[in-house]
């Protein structure tokens, strides 16, 4: 069954998940574009791109020979190794117990990094190689996102749709800031991700296992639901915690 | 080659974070499996147990992560 629920939060999660990596690979390629020139910054963009399309045309085909369930089954159990991860960095670092990633701070190490390398003949080389390692990797991610969360039927072309969208919005934000987008509240998007990915990932590994779950796809929402009740315990919890942990250490 | 042992290891750091969490989520998909296939367990039972097995797991690996910063 698609209903618009399915549709609408497979959208959010490819939209949101592909939105985080695409913030974190404009970081990279702005450093290079700024900090060199932008000749490699978009020589090193292209090819991890042309790379990346390769890769989804070589493997793409290759996921349709796959029985559904099996398809669903793995694609889920990864969808959970994924997406419990990202929730757990959040919530810590939501109740201060790991320090919020900046992308301010990601940008400045980048700089420093090219600066140290222009006086090596290899300059330019090495500039489009980092915008090339940042965005087949990224992208690689972004790819994941696409496939995992468009696991269902008939689901691939709207999580395309997210993540082409997510894409657009960071150029266009990118062109019109032409700064590193360190406003974007990466940490809140990583929470929401984690409780989406782990919502489909349950959802997909059971669909692989034969659950026939109570209505449905919508029961995404309802494991949504018991994720998020439970996290927002956790930060509540860690935050009291760690506030007392540090009131102990003063001296 | 050194790029392609990072694009690896950035591949494997995409699932696996705190390395207990992702081994005990495996040992979980795969006792539900086999509880589903060998012992007839119910599949919807095996979603369930997969839902609150879930929230154990990371509940587990976020006092562990709290009692390691402590």
């Amino acid at each position: 069954m698609t209903s618009m629920t399915t549709i609408l939060s497979t959208v959010t999660a490819s939209f949101l998940g592909s939105f985080v990596e695409v913030v974190e690979a404009f970081t990279i390629i702005l450093a290079v574009g700024l900090s060199r020139s932008w000749r490699p910054a978009f020589i090193g963009t292209g090819l991890a791109l042309l790379l990346l399309a390769a890769l989804v045309l070589i493997f793409g085909p290759l996921l349709g020979l796959i029985p559904i369930q099996v398809l669903q089954y793995t694609v889920g159990v990864l969808l959970i190794l994924f997406g419990i991860r990202w929730l757990r960095k959040a919530i810590l670092r939501s109740s201060g117990y790991i320090a919020l990633h900046d992308e301010e701070k990601a940008f400045a190490a980048e700089t420093n990094s090219l600066k140290q390398q222009a006086a090596d003949k290899r300059a330019d080389f090495l500039a489009g190689l980092a915008a090339f390692k940042a965005v087949l990797l990224e992208g690689v991610e972004v790819v994941f996102i696409v496939i995992a969360v468009g696991a269902g039927p008939g689901m691939l072309g709207y999580a395309s749709l997210g993540a082409a969208a997510a894409c657009l919005v960071v150029i266009v934000l990118g062109l019109a800031i032409h700064k590193p987008l360190s406003h974007v509240p990466e940490n809140t998007l990583k929470f929401v991700v984690g409780l989406l990915l782990t919502s489909f990932g349950i959802f997909w590994t059971g669909e692989g296992l034969g659950a026939n779950w109570p209505g449905a796809d919508l029961v995404i929402l309802a494991i949504l639901a018991l994720l998020a009740v439970v996290a927002f315990i956790a930060i509540r919890v860690l935050r009291g915690s760690n506030a007392a942990l540090s009131k102990a250490n003063q001296p | 080659m050194n790029f392609i042992r990072t694009a690896v290891s950035e591949f494997l750091g995409l699932f696996i974070d705190d390395g207990s969490l992702a081994l005990f989520v495996i040992i979980l998909v795969a006792v539900i499996t086999g509880a589903i296939k060998l012992l007839s367990l119910p599949p919807l039972a095996g979603g369930i147990a997969l839902v609150l097995g879930c929230v154990l797991l990371l509940l587990e690996s976020l006092v562990r992560a709290v009692r390691k910063k402590s």
